[in-house]
């Protein structure tokens, strides 16, 4: 046995990284651990963004409660962690009446869930608000509590927080297996070795069916991914009239391609939903962007092609857990429990739509559900909530950038041009508390080529500053960890070559 | 380091070394050139192959050497450089808002600006390539700086989508420095760049071209495994049963480039749709008076002397505007694309200009035309101004043609010129 | 055995295909094309040569590699092995434009140059 700890959570996705911060609070010896090479490369980093109005999961399931509690905190603890986040309001849109029934049945959801605020509006009050609405909306459904975030910062900050606080992070540690005696869990063992705990709890989102099943837990519970692709827009060529997410009206499949606002500027089109078999496909489809830009375009018509500069899918983590209210008829909620069959676990399970909205609840759950287990969890005096977000050049004023310049001079390097990122940022994620090591760790930390020209200029210099920085060849240098080298070799290091000349005649 | 200049260039490519070269010969006094990378040259700094220098030199030079020779002209004439410096942002009133790292934060004024900031790659998001994003995906000309200049080879073997210059090129330089390429797809039906490179880079090193054939999906998906290759129909669409995995580790996209104007977006410069790059008058000011491009930035040019050639004009224009505080220009009238023309740089004709030179204009053709063409400059009546015949019309090629100074007279008499290329 | 073989001329951007009746490599007529699309099929035919760029590693620079090329066109058959040895080719900064990096490559007369500055790295 190597390290003990109080709390092991397996998987740094957002949910996994707010639960280990909310935790730190506490006297535990806390340690999240994630066989990815970073920090939030699942579900977390391919999604709307959205901090959903809470209107929309069914009244009294665990979605709607934890949906409608987490809207309480993101004003605070965005300020705290330094997560950006705007309440801009969100739509739904009708343009049919059977359409307008479904909204008079979202307002009633919203209205039992406690969510304020929430109006009907007309047809031609939508008109006003945002003129590029299709023009034959006859009705919206408008929710001042919706809104949007940055699901990579905010993993990001929950997780570093966490490490300023005492948790143990741990990369590229697989969970393999529960340590038990009788049925009682001792720990987990991993691709790094054994580690003992008291309680483990659940966060591996796409595969906690699996980690869970590990345990003989729910052994019915199966997840199967549903792919949602998304295009992104050029922030330079279309601009939604304000802030704001556009819904259609949701059917059974779930809430339906939006066209959103981004906080990094950007407008997103998406996303679909498609059931994969691969719990690693995110492939992007021919049809699936078709599907996208089609229902994208029926919104807001004015949407045009020549303006795409990005395309991702992400996957849900949709599983078949039925409702714990028999009496609530609605096909899958979260699961979020101890089960009984084993001591020492917590377990979340399908956490999908709204689960970057819920994740800050989730966490506190989490906290209840361990108090009410018998846990004495005594708080520690010195816990910091804050996590100051590093600069970021562009957001500031002249002023405020010329100063950080003179200060760091290697702000005064701009590396991605697209997006103006500076050698300084991406230098802060490379030394930050949990090191952005790959090009894409830097990427979702700094946003560097996410532009319209994807890393087209700034690739071969973030290749050298890791190298340098990492002290590594820059053959070793890799996008997303080790499988994923960006370069090859030396351009002259070659044995054998397959150099023919032909003669053409 | 002054805060006021007669003449600002923004990039140190060809366009914008001729520029500042032009701007001091024209007597612009402080002329400064703004360069984002360590060294000047730009593009030209990677295009280690030759053909470079062909007509304004009769030489065939490597790209380096061409560069070189203006670099060595620019220090001579005493032009200020400021390298590994970003322009960030600037205005209509000319105002030039740049960051470095010794220097900090710049805020310029210039009496005239000359945008020579080249063009950008079109990437695999904007051709909606499917399939997995693992790395090892790459546009040429990434590739490019990182075999010639940083010292790597991105791969092993290579499958390249984009039968243009850039994709054939460097085709044969990853063969050359023992990769393997095993492929290189063009959805056209015809060559999109030169056959010159078609025969010395492809037909030489036994690669081979498909046409009509695309990347239907990238697989793998940490590293690229494979392409799936498929033949298209003339909607672009997959044709069943033609699809083929091709097992390789790196994918080039060389699919087209993008001139780069988000800084003339910034100082109100309008923009052709069809170019991409700004409206432009016989000097290359665009609409801001006082602010001038030259260059890819304007049009993407396929030979590199006729970049050299617009950025004398354009600093020699930016070097009067600075002096005068204005352009004395007659009367302007609109450069038309006409019959088989997708577009004409530039956009505007000063009627007195051709007192002093010829005017060349670069267009391209819609269709290609595979047998002799007449291409005519004709003014609102149908009477040549002038006219120039060639073996073939290609969308690929630019063609050039000079309105020489003895269509003065007939010019006087024009309200507007179009430019057409038809069949002899 | 005369044959006629096809081939693409490039003297000029034109592209045209030639039809070449030969005699192993003795030009005995070329069908197509003009006097320079002559003169180049038996060039073509008999000792092929080609404009090569690359690079030599550089030691001490300001990038590793400076590019180079041939003074003049080169025997093609001999591009490989010119490959090889420019692979073997290591010059200390600061190198100088039009320095000789390899001279009478392969043995061919033909020296192979550096085609820019290459400064000393700081």
């Amino acid at each position: 046995m190597t390290q003990e700890y109080d709390v092991i959570v397996i998987g740094a996705g957002v949910v996994g990284s707010m639960v280990a911060r909310f935790l730190s609070k506490y006297k535990l010896n806390i340690l999240l651990i994630e066989k990815e090479s970073d920090i939030g490369m699942g579900t977390s980093s391919a999604n709307s963004a959205a901090v959903h109005a809470g209107y929309n999961a069914v009244p009294g399931s665990n979605k709607a409660i934890l949906n409608s509690k987490a809207l309480d905190m993101w004003p605070q603890l965005s300020e705290e962690l330094g997560i950006p986040y705007e309440r801009c309001g969100d739509y739904v849109i009708a343009v049919n009446e059977k359409n307008l029934a479904v909204l008079e049945n979202l307002m009633e959801r919203g209205r039992k869930n406690g969510i304020p605020g929430m109006e009907l509006i007309s047809g031609e009050e939508m008109r006003r608000r945002e003129p590029l609405i299709r023009p034959d909306t006859i009705g919206a459904l408008w929710a001042p509590t919706g809104g949007i975030s940055d699901p990579f910062t905010a993993t990001v900050a929950a997780a570093e927080n966490a490490v300023m606080n005492g948790v143990t992070v741990m990369l590229n540690t697989a969970f393999e297996d529960f340590l038990m005696e009788g049925n009682t869990i001792t720990g987990v063992s991993t691709s790094q070795g054994d580690f003992s705990c008291r309680w483990v709890v659940n966060a591996a989102g796409l595969f906690a069916d699996e980690v869970m099943h590990k345990a003989g837990v729910r052994p019915e519970f199966v997840i199967r991914p549903r792919r949602g692709e998304y295009l992104i827009l050029d922030k330079a060529d279309f601009q939604l009239t304000q802030n704001t997410i556009l819904f259609p009206t949701p059917s059974s499949k779930g809430k339906g391609i939006l066209v959103a606002s981004t906080l990094h500027g950007n407008v997103i089109v998406g996303p679909n939903a498609n059931f994969v078999d691969d719990k690693m496909d995110k492939d992007m489809t021919r049809e699936g962007t078709e599907e996208i830009w089609s229902g994208g375009k029926k919104l807001v018509p004015s949407v045009n092609r020549k303006h795409i500069i990005a395309e991702f899918a992400g996957l849900r983590a949709t599983g078949n857990a039925p409702t714990p209210n028999p009496e609530i008829d609605y096909q899958q909620d979260f699961i979020i429990d101890i089960p009984s069959e084993v001591q020492g676990l917590v377990n979340l399970g399908g956490i999908e739509s709204p689960g970057f909205t819920a994740s800050p609840a989730i966490a506190v759950r989490v906290i209840e559900l361990l108090k009410s287990a018998g846990e004495d969890l005594i708080e520690k005096s010195d816990w910091n909530p804050i996590r100051q977000a590093p600069p970021v050049f562009r957001h500031l004023d002249k002023h405020q950038q010329a100063e950080l310049v003179a200060k760091e001079p290697a702000y005064g390097r701009i590396v991605c041009r697209c997006e103006m990122i500076t050698e300084g940022e991406i230098l802060a994620a490379i030394h930050s508390p949990i090191p952005a090591t790959t090009y894409d760790a830097i990427k979702r930390r700094t946003w560097l080529g996410t532009g319209r020209c994807q890393g087209g200029f700034d690739m071969p210099r973030v290749v050298n500053i890791l190298s340098e920085e990492l002290g590594i060849p820059p053959e070793e240098v890799t996008k997303k960890g080790d499988s994923s080298p960006l370069l090859y070799r030396r351009t002259k290091d070659v044995q054998q070559d397959h150099i023919v000349v032909e003669d053409l005649i | 380091m002054k805060s006021n200049y007669d003449v600002i260039v923004i990039g140190s490519g060809p366009g914008g070394l001729a520029a500042a070269i032009a701007a001091k010969e024209n007597g612009a006094d402080d002329v400064l050139i703004i360069e984002r990378d360590i060294e000047l040259g730009g593009i030209l700094l990677q295009c280690i192959h030759n053909g470079f220098g062909l007509q304004l030199f009769n030489e065939d030079m490597p790209g380096p050497t061409y560069a070189q020779y203006y670099i060595d002209k620019v220090k001579d004439h005493g032009v200020e450089t400021l390298m590994d410096t970003m322009v960030l942002d600037i205005s209509p009133q000319r105002e030039v808002f740049a960051i470095n790292k010794d220097l900090g934060y710049l805020d310029l004024q210039a009496k005239a600006i000359v945008l020579a900031m080249g063009c950008r790659e079109r990437t695999r998001a904007q051709i909606l390539l499917p399939g997995a994003r693992p790395a090892g995906v790459y546009t040429a000309g990434t590739a490019q700086r990182f075999v010639n200049v940083e010292g790597h080879m991105p791969g092993n073997k290579f499958v390249i989508l984009g039968s243009g210059d850039i994709g054939m090129i460097m085709a044969r330089r990853l063969t050359i420095e023992g990769a393997q390429v095993e492929r290189v797809l063009e959805i056209l039906p015809y060559l999109s760049g030169l056959t010159r490179n078609y025969v010395q880079c492809l037909l030489d090193y036994g690669i081979p071209l498909q046409k009509h054939r695309t990347v239907n999906r990238i697989i793998g998906r940490d590293r690229v495994e494979a392409i799936e290759a498929v033949t298209v129909d003339e909607k672009w669409q997959p044709v069943p049963g033609t699809k083929e995995i091709i097992p390789c580790d790196t994918l080039l996209l060389s699919v087209g480039l993008i001139p780069e104007n988000e800084l003339s977006k910034k100082a109100g410069v309008l923009l052709d749709p069809i170019t991409n790059g700004p409206f432009v008058d016989d000097r290359f000011m665009t609409n801001v008076p006082g602010i001038f491009a030259a260059g890819n930035v304007v049009q993407v040019y396929d030979l590199v002397d006729w970049v050299t050639e617009a950025g004398f004009t354009a600093g020699k224009g930016a070097a009067q505007f600075a002096l005068a505080e204005k352009l004395e220009t007659g009367e302007e009238i609109p450069l038309k694309a006409g019959e088989n023309i997708r577009y004409v740089v530039p956009h505007k004709l000063d009627k007195n200009h051709l007192a002093e030179e010829q005017v060349r204009l670069q267009m391209r053709a819609i269709t290609p035309i595979e047998e002799r063409v007449l291409v005519t400059v004709e003014d609102q009546n149908g009477e040549v101004v002038a006219k120039k015949g060639e073996p073939y019309a290609r969308p690929g090629e630019i063609i050039t043609l000079a309105i020489k100074p003895k269509a003065y007279e007939a010019v006087q008499k024009a309200t507007s010129l179009t430019v057409n290329v038809r069949k002899r | 055995m005369a044959e006629i073989s096809e081939i693409i001329c490039v003297t000029c951007p034109k592209g045209c295909t030639l039809r070449v009746k030969h005699e192993g490599k003795k030009v005995l007529e070329v069908l197509d094309g003009c006097k320079r699309g002559e003169e180049y099929a038996i060039c073509e035919l008999q000792d092929p040569r080609r404009m090569v760029a690359s690079t030599v590693r550089v030691d001490g620079g300001l990038h590793p590699l400076v590019p180079v090329y041939t003074k003049k066109a080169f025997p093609k058959h001999l591009i490989p092995e010119l490959a090889r040895s420019l692979r073997k080719v290591e010059i200390p900064a600061p190198v100088k434009i039009n320095q000789v990096v390899l001279a009478d490559a392969l043995g061919t007369g033909i020296d192979v140059v550096a085609s820019r500055d290459m400064p000393v790295r700081y």
